[in-house]
């Protein structure tokens, strides 16, 4: 059983959030109009084998959409940050 | 009563003041309470308990627990019908029924048996080489002889009785086996201020320690270590517990048994018969033991060939004398303990020792105990057909063979320390060849390992690991330790057995029978050589191709082994060659156990409709959608869902009806910037809406793809009542989320659902205004002050109630909201006051009916896969601004024009049907292929007195007037058709606009 | 050489004694060759053997990291089936099938095709609606399907949850008669062993850890064997797509999920068909060994560790039971995961990439086993021609950039909810 650290609601379950994906791709901005960035955005995944930072959102819990550090390859979970306060340079 | 004529007079850790009679195979077996199924066989003289998988050869009894590969049984009647399950784990109880399997007529004459004489042409994987003949297909011919020939027990078709349970743990320190190392553990974490949870599957603890003599000091010693278990309040015990499975965040998944007293738990008092626990420990160590190793020598598979450790449990825990004449084959010490224990019971013991140097105290203590001792001697082969008869031993420096005579036949290969949790969450174990077996390596951060699954193979040395261990644990837990080093009660002597040992000799290349690796899947040596000439030579091909350790005793007998045999045949060495991985469940777990309380009306939750306790009451019938229950019709319109619901539109098309939409998603969008915020997220305009308004939006997702659609009507300056559809409520609200907190955070706007706070009612229909003015005086709902599209909101009588003049049938329509504990006597009202306009309910078929008149998109046609052009909305996304979804929307492909696309379609043919689900071709095509399109919905229009359709066609209402056909070749159905606009009644909307 | 199967082989094995022959050859890298495939799973050997026997390229090199057949191929479910919806997709399995119906002749080696049919189930009227439109398009492609009613359902699986404590009650199905199993781990093996009597050099133990270019032409590969060239190289590696093509520095449309798959306890012939659960993402079949096999939704997140977790071994089991509630007593013997290559809108690709002969087959999603077949005959037309086959034109790599995605599903282009 995944375990993540939500900063609000402490140690849960993986069950208790939805995931949402690779959390390191930027977001083109709204009123982007070129197909090939929201085509790589949206369609192409670099899917490491290792550190991988990830969407999870706590949608049992306190809503937050978290942004997490697990490692694809012993699914080992590191810290969790709310994805509103943006990414970590 | 004696328990069996092999019982002895006294000992054992059996209670013999509670006798127990139970039925084996029809006929009455005695034993007593702490016996299993297997020692109250054996008691009874009862070993031939099986039959083999594949050659059907006579089984007995190998081991005394979980590792038992041959003697499965099945248990229980009728729906309490359970097969395969291990006689050394069914704990004798009053009731119990159990009865041998996979014999034909039966066990004892078993007709299958003729398999062992084709066994030469039947090697492992024969069924790859033919079989396939004389035609392609031919197998469907073979398959069902291979199919009733496999397959061990016989299940029933009859619904589980029983209940089974689920629940939640935590814990600082799980210590998984109670033997001493367990124990000791236990101790030692406790003693450093853990919470420790100690969990064995066997009903007592002890572990290897319940099979020392009851009258000895080990037995003291266990006893011991037990009361400060029992007496420590921090440490919980479970017994009958068994650690299925050990998951990622050190999650091991725990299985209780209950049926051990009662066989037939009460479900209608809620007893469950297993639970099935979900541990999350902050550290575990793991206690598990080994299993001995049986010895590969021609027809080792004979009834009365046990592990010594198994036959020094029979002797000590069950008080049973295996046999009157034992021969120990044995490579390890522990073989000598089982000898002498034996030879104290009274059995006459030969000692058969391949290694030629052995403790000498060991040899004098046999020697002093009557014992024959033959060092540096082999059993080549069993003898005996049912039941072991003798050995043939083989002196390994003369090569001189000999019989010696013998009922039971003790073999002792070695250990295999218990790494299958280790295993399962991707720990490689290493092999020592010192001790000549696979230890797990690797340990992660939380997990530690005491006794012999480490290597600790004296109670003595298992203790101390186990200390240490524990007292580690707890460390990583963040305790603080201000006790003295741990201690536990002082073990005696007797506790540093000796442990050598060496690696089995591989066994005789010549002479006849067979020698069996895998028991149960009837594997051997021979069959391991054969998958090494064809090169499947790595273990994990040859356990695919020889089934070698795929049985439910998932190999813990035969892996090693296996491992040892492809050595010997000129393979890498055992340690090169390396193990196989072990899958979780540790032993079988029944799939009720798993499912627990989730099952029948209770699989998945049902969401519920404030109003549905009056749907029941007043005769609605109720249908899934998705998660929903939803009225579909009302008995009020019809007795069957064909008639009623038609009934219900032309109520709705001629009159007044309300329906129940309280499971549309309902979501409070407020703040600052709420407007700019719908603004981005609908296709259209929203930055407009005047307050007091609501609009009807589509939203997309990121790649253009429709996601949902829905009104939102603005309230007040900041504030925002969104609705979605029933399906997507879930999805969009999480978006929503994830765009305000991931992409758009500065935006000042915050999203809630409110699904669950209102009661939503849809009023319907021409006669609509008249009816919320008769129920609702107070609230001015004219054309002037609520125009189409308009909204307010208003308190009565302390309640408050909004109202959105909008309409998904096509008629006048209002949809009012009002918070969901009043939504039944707003319900109930509006049907009182509007009673003398003959308002009515309708139901969801009528709801989806009257929409498909109305060309209105729903669930079948929001597919995913459909853009906004396809559905005939792309006018309504602005040119002028960004929405989400714009930039892949102009991909080529999601604008060729020759796109399914929306279109509505008329039946051309008088009594026939349009069906959902036909596809559709120009006329003048070949009926074939993939067509042009397809139905998505279907109704009767009541206004319009014949079948419609909505449905996507290539091109779509470029075709318009088109004849087309409809084919649903699954019932040999054409059907003409004309393509027509979606838009079926009102296209004008006049009906919405009185 | 290889020697041909058959009963009288095995009785003339049994008379003499004689040793039969490795099914296929050990082989040691050469230092070059036409094509070489880098994994040796279904998909990969399926492709050495079409090379040989369909195109006559036989200096063909199959490069396995570990042992063949050790990935997905040994892990999944064993489900064939044709019964598809989309223009492309149901040629594709069709030909798929088709294959199989003839691969144990095909290859001399018994893969115990089992057309047991398989039966999806509806639990709703709409439901059955969209099961409709895909038995319709199936039989107006020359393949089997039939629609069922509840009644028809019941008389055939009355064992199914009829009763009324069904949460989801059962509406109808679609019956694909010639749909059933495989015995998964001989796909392997019977194609390694025709592709290497037809010369193909399978090498075990031999990982790939680089590509050689030549400008934006790929001449080879790097291996933990040394260096091997190629006039053309293709990927076949499943759930390591993305590893394998970082390598040669393209980043794919795929993410790698977990699926697990589960297996009860041998029992006596109990289930006869393939049955897919309609309420969520479950199916069911029985072995020719007895074992109850599930299969259900992948784990929901990115990973590469093959175990699952615990909740989702209980999610599979309460679908088990509401479908079959006999089930409850049964014991699940073994559950594990493979490493599925999941793509956004559910459909692999297959076909060349944007780096000269350098092909790619991956992405299978749910679908890699059934595939294979086909999936190999395409791919080795398509780097023998180094023109895709048209069966697979659709599953390009590029399809996202002008908006051909291929939703089979109607899931929406998420991988990680499919």
């Amino acid at each position: 059983m995944l375990r993540i650290p939500c900063p609000h609601c402490g140690e849960r379950d993986y069950t208790e959030f939805r995931y949402g994906g690779d959390a390191s791709k930027t977001r083109p901005a709204h009123d982007e109009r070129d197909v090939r960035a929201w085509h790589d955005h949206v369609f192409v995944f670099t899917n490491p084998r290792g550190p991988h930072r990830e969407y999870w959102q706590h949608v049992q819990g306190c809503r937050q959409w978290l942004i997490l550090e697990r490692d694809t390859a012993t699914n080992a979970v590191g810290t969790a940050r709310l994805a509103r306060d943006g990414t970590p340079a | 009563m004696s328990g069996g004529p092999h019982r002895l007079a006294r000992g054992g850790r059996i209670d013999r003041d509670r006798p127990i009679r139970c039925e084996f195979d029809g006929r009455p077996l005695a034993g007593f309470a702490g016996d299993t199924l297997a020692s109250a066989l054996l008691a009874n003289g009862i070993t031939l308990v099986g039959r083999s998988f594949k050659y059907h050869r006579p089984r007995g009894l190998l081991a005394a627990g979980v590792e038992e590969p041959n003697a499965l049984v099945t248990v229980g009647d009728g729906g309490r019908t359970t097969p395969n399950l291990p006689a050394t784990t069914v704990e004798m109880r009053t009731g119990l029924r159990a009865r041998r399997q996979n014999g034909w007529p039966s066990v004892d004459v078993d007709l299958g048996a003729l398999n062992g004489w084709l066994a030469p042409l039947l090697p492992a994987g024969f069924y790859y080489k033919t079989l396939m003949g004389p035609r392609r297909g031919s197998w469907m011919w073979y398959e069902p002889f291979i199919r009733r020939a496999a397959g061990l027990g016989r299940a029933v078709h009859e619904r589980d009785p029983d209940r089974y349970d689920a629940r939640h743990a935590f814990t600082d320190v799980l210590v998984i086996g109670a033997g001493p190392a367990g124990l000791a553990a236990a101790l030692a974490a406790a003693a450093a201020g853990a919470e420790v949870l100690l969990v064995e599957q066997d009903s007592a603890l002890g572990g290897s320690l319940l099979a020392a003599p009851v009258t000895g000091s080990l037995e003291r010693w266990r006893s011991q270590l037990e009361t400060a278990v029992r007496s420590t309040p921090t440490i919980e015990v479970l017994t009958r517990t068994t650690a299925l499975g050990a998951y990622d965040g050190r999650t091991v998944a725990l299985l209780e048994r209950h049926d051990h007293a009662d066989p037939d738990p009460d479900p209608d008092r809620g007893a469950a018969r297993e639970t099935v626990v979900t541990l999350r420990a902050r550290a575990i160590v793991t206690a598990t033991g080994a299993f001995e190793r049986p010895l590969l020598f021609a027809d080792n598979d004979r009834p009365g060939v046990m592990l010594a450790s198994a036959a020094r449990t029979y002797l000590n825990r069950y008080a049973i004398a295996p046999g009157r004449r034992a021969l120990v084959a044995t490579c390890t010490d522990a073989g000598w303990l089982t000898a002498l224990d034996l030879a104290a019971a009274g059995t006459a013991v030969t000692v058969v020792e391949q290694r030629d140097e052995i403790a000498e105290p060991l040899v004098a203590a046999a020697r002093g105990a009557g014992i024959d001792v033959r060092t540096g001697a082999m059993v080549t082969r069993a003898l005996g057909t049912r039941g072991v008869a003798g050995a043939r031993v083989e002196s390994r420096a003369s090569g001189r063979a000999q019989r010696l005579d013998c009922d039971v036949l003790c073999v002792s290969g070695g250990w295999s320390p218990t790494l299958h949790l280790t295993s399962h969450t991707g720990r490689k174990p290493r092999y020592r060849p010192e001790l000549d077996a696979f230890v797990p390596e690797d340990w992660a951060a939380g997990d530690f390992g005491a006794g012999a699954v480490v290597g600790a193979y004296s109670s003595a040395a298992a203790v101390e690991s186990g200390l240490a261990a524990g007292r580690a644990a707890a460390t990583f837990c963040g305790c603080v330790s201000t006790a003295d080093p741990p201690t536990a009660p002082t073990a005696p002597a007797e506790a540093d057995e000796p442990t050598a040992l060496a690696a089995a000799l591989p066994p005789p290349r010549r002479g006849r029978g067979r020698t069996f690796v895998d028991l149960q899947n009837d594997v051997t040596v021979k069959d391991v050589a054969l998958a090494h000439d064809e090169g499947y030579g790595a273990v994990e091909h040859l356990k695919r191709y020889t089934t070698l350790g795929m049985g439910t005793d998932q190999g813990r007998t035969s892996n090693v082994n296996a491992i040892a045999t492809l050595a010997s045949l000129g393979a890498r060495g055992v340690g090169e060659t390396g193990t196989t991985t072990f899958r979780p469940p540790f032993t079988p777990v029944s799939v009720g156990a798993l499912a627990a309380r989730s099952v029948g009306r209770h699989f998945r939750p049902i969401r519920r409709s404030p109003l549905e306790p009056w749907h029941l009451a007043n005769g609605a019938t109720m249908i899934e959608a998705g998660p929903w229950l939803r009225p579909w019709f009302y008995a009020w319109a019809g007795s069957d869902v064909g008639s009623a619901y038609r009934e219900e539109m032309r109520l709705v098309r001629s009159g007044v009806g309300v329906s129940d939409v309280s499971s549309l998603g309902k979501i409070d969008v407020q703040g600052p910037d709420a407007a700019q915020f719908l603004n981005r997220v609908y296709v259209n305009g929203f930055a407009k809406l005047a307050v007091g308004k609501a609009r009807y939006g589509v939203m997309l997702n990121d790649d253009a793809t429709v996601l949902d659609d829905g009104t939102t009507a603005r309230f007040g300056e900041h504030r925002y009542f969104m609705t979605t559809t029933t399906a997507q409520a879930g999805e969009v609200m999480s978006w929503l989320e994830f765009l305000l907190q991931t992409a758009w955070p500065e935006l000042r706007v915050q999203v809630v659902s409110v699904t669950d706070a209102w009661a939503g009612m849809s009023v319907a229909g021409p006669r609509a205004r008249e009816a919320l003015e008769r129920a609702l005086p107070g609230v001015d709902v004219s054309n002037d002050a609520l125009p189409h599209m308009g909204v307010r909101e208003v308190v009565l009588d302390g309640v408050p109630l909004r109202v959105l003049r909008l309409s998904f049938s096509g008629e006048l329509a209002y949809e009012l909201y009002v918070p969901a504990t009043r939504g039944i006597s707003l319900w109930e009202h509006l049907l009182a006051a509007a009673a003398p306009l003959g308002i009515k309910p309708y139901g969801l078929e009528a709801l989806a009916s009257l929409r498909i008149e109305k060309g209105h998109v729903a669930g079948l046609e929001l597919d995913h896969r459909n853009t906004l052009d396809d559905l005939g909305l792309g006018k309504l996304a602005s040119g002028d601004k960004a929405y989400v979804g714009r930039a892949l929307r102009a991909r080529p492909a999601l604008q060729a024009e020759d796109r399914w696309s929306l279109v509505g379609l008329e039946c051309l043919d008088a009594g026939a049907r349009l069906r959902g689900g036909s596809i559709l071709f120009a006329s003048g095509d070949a009926i074939a292929g993939h067509g042009r399109g397809y139905v998505t919905s279907v109704t009767f229009s009541t206004v319009l007195g014949k079948t419609i359709a909505l449905g996507l066609y290539q091109g779509g209402l470029r075709h318009r007037g088109e004849e087309i056909v409809c084919a649903f070749p699954l019932k040999g159905e054409t059907v003409r058709a004309r393509i027509v606009s979606p838009m079926f009644i009102d296209p004008e909307g006049t009906r919405l606009h009185v | 050489m290889t020697e041909r199967y058959s009963a009288l082989a095995l009785a003339r094995h049994a008379l003499t004694g004689a040793r039969w022959p490795r099914a296929w050859r050990r082989a040691d890298p050469k230092p070059h060759y036409d094509v070489v495939i880098i994994g040796g799973g279904g998909h990969g050997l399926a492709t050495a053997y079409y090379l040989a026997k369909n195109h006559r390229v036989t200096r063909v090199a199959v490069l396995e990291r570990a042992v063949i057949g050790s990935g997905n191929v040994g892990r999944n479910t064993t489900l064939v089936r044709s019964n598809y919806l989309l223009d492309g997709n149901t040629q594709f399995f069709e030909h798929s099938l088709r294959l199989w119906e003839g691969l144990s002749h095909e290859l001399n080696f018994n893969v115990m095709l089992s057309q047991r049919g398989q039966i999806v189930l509806a639990h709703g009227p709409s439901q059955l609606d969209v099961l409709a439109r895909k038995g319709n398009v199936m039989r107006l492609n020359g393949i089997d399907a039939e629609l069922l009613d509840r009644g028809e359902v019941e008389r055939l699986l009355p064992y199914l949850d009829f009763s009324e404590r069904a949460r989801f009650p059962i509406h109808g199905g679609l019956l694909q008669r010639r749909a059933g199993t495989v015995r998964h781990d001989a796909v392997a093996w019977g194609y390694a062993r025709a592709a290497s009597e037809l010369g193909v050099d399978i090498i075990e133990h031999c990982e790939v850890t680089g590509f050689l270019r030549e400008g934006d032409r790929v001449i080879g590969v790097e291996t933990s064997r040394g260096r091997i060239g190629a006039d053309r190289t293709a990927i076949s590696v499943a759930g390591h797509t993305s590893q394998v093509a970082a390598l040669a520095g393209l980043r794919v449309p795929v993410e790698s999920h977990l699926l697990q798959a589960f297996v009860t306890e041998p029992i006596k012939p109990f289930v006869d068909h393939v049955i897919s659960f309609g309420a969520e993402l479950f199916y069911i079949s029985q072995s020719d060994k007895g074992g109850l096999v599930f299969g259900g939704h992948i784990d929901g997140f990115n990973s590469y560790t093959q175990r699952g977790q615990f909740p989702k071994v209980q999610t599979v089991a309460e679908c088990a039971v509401a479908l079959i509630p006999s089930i409850s007593r049964l014991r699940l013997l073994r559950h594990w995961a493979g490493i599925q290559d999941m793509t956004p809108d559910g459909s692999p690709f297959i076909g060349r990439t944007p780096l000269r002969d350098l092909y790619l087959n991956g992405g299978w999603c749910y679908q890699g086993f059934k595939a294979t077949p086909a999936a190999g005959w395409c791919f080795a037309h398509t780097i023998a021609h180094a023109e895709a086959h048209p069966l697979i034109e659709h599953f390009s790599l590029e399809r996202f950039l002008d908006g051909n995605g291929y939703d089979e599903y109607g899931l929406g282009n998420w991988t990680y909810r499919q």
